[in-house]
């Protein structure tokens, strides 16, 4: 069905001032005013912003799909030169799938489960090309071994759950393109996968836009994908495009405050917890219904001018001197762009004191009954394998890995959640690794505490901010009276910076990062000497990490805390760690200072997890190493070293030992410890894997 | 899946015993038995005199020893009598005690002799059972295929003004228990004062004084859409309820899964959505409701069959349980407990069935 | 002779009797509109057409209880000759002015008394019963859900045992005259009336263990009621003779219990299995908090919104089973006005006067269908978070 009449150089998409509302019985609530932008054939445009900012909103919107309550109040979508806005169900239905296919963040939860692969996929040109079925299948056949799985006809044969996260994925890519569509919309398609298969999934998206020709939609909120991806980029906030134009030059020469406050306050390479600190942004993304007049960003801006900035609408301009690059600022012939950041608050180095916590050898072995109906024979999982070392007071120690390697298992250990099956936990001069945490004594929890991953779950719904603080207080025996806790309650929020006014408040009256906030506060109210922090900014949105991860260095520089900070987000760890532990399917592979860490030599899977994390830094030079396949399951760990299935130096060792024998840990400079084969001669001639060209 | 299947028939088993026990039990607690004993042999019998009959009939001792008796996996109990006859559980008349089965109880078809009609149960549960079995084939049939096309068209458009009708539809219909529907149905339709019956008789248009007969004994020899209409509704109407609104609440939730967007966003018509893509999915959770609302189902057939005089199951239950039948009332246990956990086993191994996500995990 | 009276004149009779109803349900809702933004989920109710349906519907019946003395014209009890099967809006023989609005029952008693006065009956017993069938569930759901393993196996056996029981069956041999001189309504009556008392003292020790005063004093009063009110009820041992119940209704109270207890128990398990993956569950524990804390605490009010809606269900559910009981004559006096009994022996005369029964199974029914709208209501209110 493709329009014949239609010229290849004019825009595949043109979007001119979009506007959508979503109506609930109360009120219109605004989603996206007044959004414009345009796609040529095989051009990549990337959306980004934080939650809530319109991006797939508008995404939707391409595709007709905005539910019962949203409505496209203004403006037009023209794709090939037609409107869609004004097209009718069935008209769509001839589009959809056929010239414009979509793909989503949660693959699993996108493919029907009680359909097999091959299906779902033969579908698409069943309906639209109308071909017959063995050929359908064929085509899907051949899409499957395009987006590079192995064993197409099994996974024809295969019901969605056999098949894991990246496969998953690569399936919905393979649906998308089985009827060659010219524009493809992604809508953050990576967030739900681990970093080394993303990276995967990443590379293999950029080559078929090459391969077909496929314009491509692409939204994110990572900034970094978006400069591995996209030619051209549009970043939107708070339902308003506020700059677009090509990649380069929107990162390179950003025009708009908030496309510049946005990349201070994302980790880069050469931004330090204490020398180059982050600059959050302050303030709170407004609510749809409470946008200020006139720029919507004005009230954060550094640059903000009363009476201007406030007084009306603002239009999207062109910016001087450059090729199909705008803004949405009135002061952007005013504002020096280039001046360089004002040297924030810098911060001695925290010494670090004695050994708070000492782990030797410590193993965590599970046995779980295979088989859906636990009739089958037990099986071990290790989870944990002879972790060793020591954290000092004061001192941020990273615990990175990917899904399955046993950080949370790690954690659960460390707090008393499980016991361990051998080893030893030392917490200053106690035993803790078999006291599950009903036998532990007050101080000794008190003494560890955990900031939790996901904000939206880490306070209960139905108690108020003020009483789950109090309550923390209770049980660590703190204060003799109800006043007394309830001042160092008010203190506690002083300290995360809240209002005391939140006290009163409930869990859904606050924004993801005060809740964060609330978690860190009520981790500190015994006084705690060891806090394990699991990814409690992953959930978060750029803006608000960098301001919670500096609530985090702040305390922790006060109390002289031993953070254990779980990450699997490489940028960050960089940012603010002082050691770095690298694991992997329950080992330890790497171990060392953060420089040490991050500059050769590396454990092959830190290498791999290096170059797979994407930095949004045009100077950066990366390395390309795209893992093959997927994590393997805990479950059924391979033979050997846990690594070897999906190792590219594999080839150096000699004969079979990395498919047979687990390497021994080396230690090698500087306490710098590795669990490889590789030898000393292929260590040392490693090659960094990012390097900052020169300017 | 064959170990699955082991330990859910293990299970099921066990619940078995642990349930005919406890029936065995209440129906031969004392004061029963005392009934039994009055009602059998003289009314105005002294204590004593219970207590002996009692003695003489097996009915003393240990009651785990005599459930097993009934059971089947314990011996029949022997007695010698004064008169040097012997007696025993496994003896029948006329039989000599070298002839009769050491074993007699459930298990080895021995089920007893009803006091109420004065036939052996088997005899009365058989026929009962062949009663009940129309009805609730005829009740399955109106039952099922209603609800799901109800629940389906409901939820495939939720807040659409079809959804709404039929889900308030749905609630009245779980808001009436079998007995009021049932006497609402038999004054609307079969009383000769009210409803619409007089007015249909006053314009000629039916010859009889009602429209429906207010009874379904005639059912037990002839079944017709007239004398079976209003039992079969009787019970059907609680059940297309409860099920439809399963089968709503199963279809909403699937129709907003992401994987309904996919379809629809791939061009797949709204028709084949829903035939193809949320059906299968959706039916997973009703069907199990399905074999789940027997227990419930068996309340309807006794209400039913009593209000309609249908001398089915039910109405054998009610008739054993009032008149102190202890053999009888045992028997039908028997029977709605295995009817109960097969329809349970059947629902768990269905689920696995059509869940490909449970099943070859 | 006076007339009877024509439908009209019955309608307009039965709205001047419900009078106070209609003023109690005035006020309320005026109340309720007026505040609904203030109120929480009870506010929300108002919102939504269905609940508010649902709603008026219960309180028209919880009103008429209430107001039942005031409301009926004749003693439920007291039968007049000649009125035997009388049409509704016949006058009564030998009283001036006075009519039978309803007509009478075959044994001559005012229909509509008895039926004002059965929705007394009902709601005595259905929301007592089904909130202590929900404190049993709770009480043993939660440690099933979320301390699991052999605990869990062994209650939920014990459940579904109790659920794959017929509940016709189950009623034919719990609730019989007979059973009363046995140990069994006792000894269930003592089991089940604890649990109610465990659950609240459990659920003020887990609070306030950090401060032992108030721990004791709400512990104490707990303990001393509970224990008193338990005595009387259970055992009717009551030394002050307060607390006391009739044997027949202990009975059918406790049946009701008992059948309704394993299908909360369910809807718990499985709603503890969910909730307890959540970080703040993880966090109570990680701060070493007691499990009964975690499960009480932190746990059960982010259940309450299905809860709540199950309660509404469960309410109409009991009222229902209490009319099935009355229905087969089961452990009711034969003159009680109950709903299930009138039906009962109304049914027999369906075909030449169905009055006396289809009055009361609209009763019943209207209730029912008010508490599912309620719930259903409730239910969307709820999502809408």
């Amino acid at each position: 069905m493709t329009d014949t009449t239609w010229d290849p150089s004019k825009p595949i998409l043109e979007i001119e001032n979009l506007s959508i509302s979503f109506f609930t019985r109360l009120r219109e609530i605004p989603a996206v005013m007044d959004f414009s932008c345009t796609v040529m054939a095989g051009e990549a445009m990337g959306l980004v912003g934080e939650s809530g900012c319109g991006k797939s909103t508008v995404a939707l919107a391409v595709m007709r799909d905005l539910g019962k309550n949203g409505r496209i109040v203004g403006g037009s979508i023209k794709f090939k030169g037609r409107d869609l806005t004004h097209m009718s169900e069935e008209e769509l239905r001839h589009i959809r799938g056929s010239e414009i296919a979509m793909i989503y963040q949660e693959p699993m939860a996108s493919l029907n489960p009680a359909m097999k692969i091959g299906a779902q996929l033969a579908e698409v040109p069943m309906i639209h090309q109308g071909m017959a079925r063995d050929e359908a299948w064929k085509l899907a056949r051949q899409i499957v071994a395009d987006v590079r799985l192995p064993d197409p006809d099994r996974i024809l044969n295969a019901y969605p759950h056999q098949l894991s996260g990246g496969q998953q994925q690569r399936i919905v890519i393979a649906m998308a393109l089985m009827s060659k569509p010219a524009l493809l919309i992604l809508d953050e398609p990576t967030t739900a996968l681990d970093v080394t298969v993303e990276a995967g999934v990443i590379d293999l998206v950029k080559d078929l836009g090459h391969k077909y020709g496929t314009s491509m939609l692409f939204i994110s909120h990572n900034l970094g994908l978006v400069l591995d991806v996209c030619n051209r980029l549009c970043v939107m906030y708070s339902g308003e495009a506020v700059e677009t134009g090509n990649v380069k030059d929107v990162f390179d020469k950003m025009r708009h405050p908030y496309t510049q406050a946005l990349f201070r306050s994302i980790p880069l390479p050469g931004a330090d917890k204490n020398s180059r600190p982050l600059v959050a942004i302050p303030g709170n993304f407004p609510l749809p219904h409470e946008r200020p007049t006139g720029c919507n960003f004005g009230p954060r801006c550094s640059y903000f001018a009363e009476g201007r900035c406030n007084a009306g609408d603002i239009p999207m301009v062109d910016v001087r001197d450059a090729n199909r690059h705008e803004s949405r600022c009135i002061r952007i012939e005013e504002i020096d762009w280039d001046a360089p950041l004002q040297a924030g608050k810098v911060f001695e180095k925290t010494p670090v004191g004695r050994v708070v916590l000492k782990l030797d050898d410590l193993k965590k072995y599970y046995s779980v009954s295979s088989g859906a109906f636990g009739s089958g024979s037990k099986k071990v999982v290790k989870a944990n394998e002879t972790l060793s070392f020591e954290a000092r007071e004061g001192e941020t120690l990273a615990i990175v890995g990917e899904s399955g390697c046993g950080k949370s298992t790690f954690a659960k250990v460390l707090m008393g959640l499980e016991t361990a099956t051998s080893g030893q936990i030392m917490l200053f001069d106690e035993n803790i690794q078999s006291t599950p945490i009903q036998s532990r004594n007050v101080d000794t929890i008190s003494q560890v505490q955990m900031v939790f991953q996901n904000p939206f779950d880490t306070l209960n719904p139905s108690m108020t901010v003020g009483r789950q603080i109090i309550r923390a207080l209770e049980i660590f025996n703190y204060g003799k009276s109800d006043e007394e806790r309830r001042d160092r309650m008010l203190e506690l929020l002083d300290l995360v910076k809240l209002p005391r006014a939140f006290a009163e408040r409930m869990p859904r009256q606050l924004s993801g990062g005060q809740k964060q906030r609330v978690g860190i506060a009520r981790a500190f109210a015994g006084g705690a000497k060891v806090v394990v922090a699991d990814e409690p900014v992953s959930a978060l949105d750029v803006s608000v990490q960098a301001a919670v991860t500096d609530l985090l260095m702040d305390i922790q520089r006060k109390n002289a805390t031993t953070l254990l900070f779980i990450s699997h987000d490489l940028s960050i760890v960089r940012y603010l760690s002082d050691r770095v532990m690298v694991m992997y399917l329950g080992h330890v592979v790497e171990m060392g200072t953060t420089d040490q860490v991050f500059s050769p030599p590396y454990h092959p899977y830190t290498e791999a997890l290096l170059s797979a994390v994407p930095i949004a830094d045009t100077r950066v030079i990366k390395q390309r190493i795209v893992l093959e396949g997927d994590i393997p399951s805990a479950m059924n760990p391979p033979p050997g070293c846990p690594f070897q299935t999906r190792c590219r130096w594999k080839g150096k060792v000699a004969g079979n030992l990395c498919e047979t024998v687990m390497p021994p840990v080396r230690v090698l400079e500087g306490q710098h410890q590795i669990k490889c084969h590789l030898p000393d001669d292929v260590l040392a001639n490693m090659e960094p894997v990012i390097k900052i060209a020169a300017e | 899946m064959f170990f699955f299947v082991l330990r859910r028939i293990g299970v099921m088993l066990l619940t078995a015993f642990a349930l005919t026990f406890i029936v065995f039990y209440m129906t031969n607690l004392p004061p029963n038995l005392e009934k039994l004993a009055k009602s059998e042999a003289s009314v105005r019998m002294s204590d004593e005199a219970v207590a002996s009959w009692l003695d003489e009939n097996g009915h003393s001792g240990s009651v785990f020893l005599r459930y097993a008796q009934w059971v089947g996996i314990a011996p029949g109990w022997v007695r010698l009598e004064d008169d040097g006859t012997t007696k025993g559980r496994c003896i029948e008349a006329g039989m000599t005690p070298e002839e009769a089965p050491r074993y007699c109880g459930i298990l080895q078809g021995q089920w007893g002799f009803s006091t109420v009609f004065k036939q052996p149960v088997s005899e009365v549960l058989g026929r009962s059972l062949g009663a009940t079995g129309w009805l609730m084939f005829w009740v399955m049939a109106v039952m099922v295929p209603t609800s799901l096309l109800l629940g389906v068209l409901s939820g495939m458009r939720e807040g659409s003004r079809t959804d709404r009708v039929l889900s308030t539809f749905a609630i009245a219909t779980t808001a009436t228990p079998e007995y009021v529907s049932g006497v609402i149905l038999i004054a609307v339709l079969a009383s000769a004062t009210a409803g619409v019956s007089p007015i249909l008789h006053g314009w000629g248009w039916i010859s009889g004084k009602t429209l429906f007969p207010g009874t379904a004994t005639s059912a037990m020899e002839n079944i017709t859409f007239m004398n079976f209409a209003l039992p079969v509704a009787t019970i059907a109407l609680y059940g297309i309820g409860y099920i439809a609104r399963m089968t709503r609440a199963s279809m909403t939730e699937v129709m907003t899964q992401q994987y309904i967007r996919t379809a629809r966003l791939k061009g797949v018509s709204f028709r084949q959505v829903v035939m193809k893509h949320a059906l299968r999915n959706a039916l997973i959770a009703p069907f199990t409701v399905i074999m789940l609302q027997f227990p419930w189902l068996l309340n309807g057939v006794v209400i039913s069959e009593t209000l309609f005089n249908y001398k089915g199951f039910g109405w054998t239950l009610v008739q054993a349980a009032g008149n102190n039948d202890i053999d009888t009332l045992l028997g039908c246990s028997v029977v709605a407990v295995f009817v109960v956990l097969v329809t349970q086993l059947i629902s768990d191994i269905g689920y696995v069935f059509l869940n490909p996500r449970i099943r070859l995990a | 002779m006076q007339d009877a009276l024509t439908w009209g004149q019955i309608i307009a009779g039965l709205a001047a009797r419900l009078f106070p109803v209609w003023i109690a349900l005035a006020v309320l809702f005026a109340a309720s509109f007026g505040f609904k933004r203030k109120l929480g989920l009870y506010g929300r109710i108002f919102d939504s057409p269905v609940g508010m349906i649902g709603f008026g519907l219960v309180m028209f019946w919880v009103f008429i209880a209430f107001f039942a003395d005031m409301i009926i014209t004749h003693d439920p009890l007291v039968q007049v000759s000649g009125m035997k099967n009388a049409l509704p809006g016949s006058p009564v023989k030998g009283m001036e002015g006075a009519y039978y609005l309803l007509g009478g029952d075959h044994l001559a008693r005012d229909v509509f008394s008895r039926v004002i006065m059965g929705a007394r009956e009902v709601l005595k017993i259905a929301p007592a019963a089904t909130v202590v069938a929900f404190m049993v569930g709770i009480t043993l759901g939660l440690p099933a859900g979320y301390i699991g393993g052999k605990l869990d196996t062994s209650i939920s056996f014990g459940s579904n045992l109790v659920l794959a029981f017929p509940v016709i069956l189950l009623f034919y041999l719990l609730v019989t005259p007979e059973i009363r001189d046995t140990w069994i309504p006792t000894t269930l009556a003592a089991i089940l009336f604890i649990f109610p008392v465990v659950f609240l003292a459990i659920l003020f020790n887990s609070r306030f263990f950090t401060n032992p005063k108030q721990r004791n004093l709400y512990v104490g009063a707990v303990l001393v009621i509970g224990l008193w009110a338990y005595s009387g009820l259970a055992f009717n041992a009551d030394p002050l003779g307060v607390w006391s119940m009739d044997p027949n209704v202990l009975n059918v109270f406790v049946s009701v219990v008992f059948v309704n207890s394993p299908g909360v128990f369910r809807i718990v398990r499985g709603m503890v299995m969910d909730i307890k993956t959540r970080d703040y569950v993880a966090a109570g524990q990680t701060r070493g908090e007691g499990p009964w804390y975690i499960m009480l605490w932190e746990i059960l009010p982010n259940a309450r919104g299905p809860l709540i809606v199950d309660f509404c269900l469960r309410i109409g559910y009991t009222t229902i089973l209490l009319g099935t009981l009355g229905f087969f004559g089961l452990g009711v006096t034969p003159e009680s006005p109950d709903w299930g009994s009138t039906i009962n022996y109304g049914r027999r005369l369906l075909a030449i006067a169905p009055h006396p029964a289809v009055v009361p199974a609209i009763a019943l029914m209207s209730l029912v269908l008010g508490l599912n709208l309620l719930a259903d209501g409730l239910r969307e209110e709820s999502m809408k978070d």
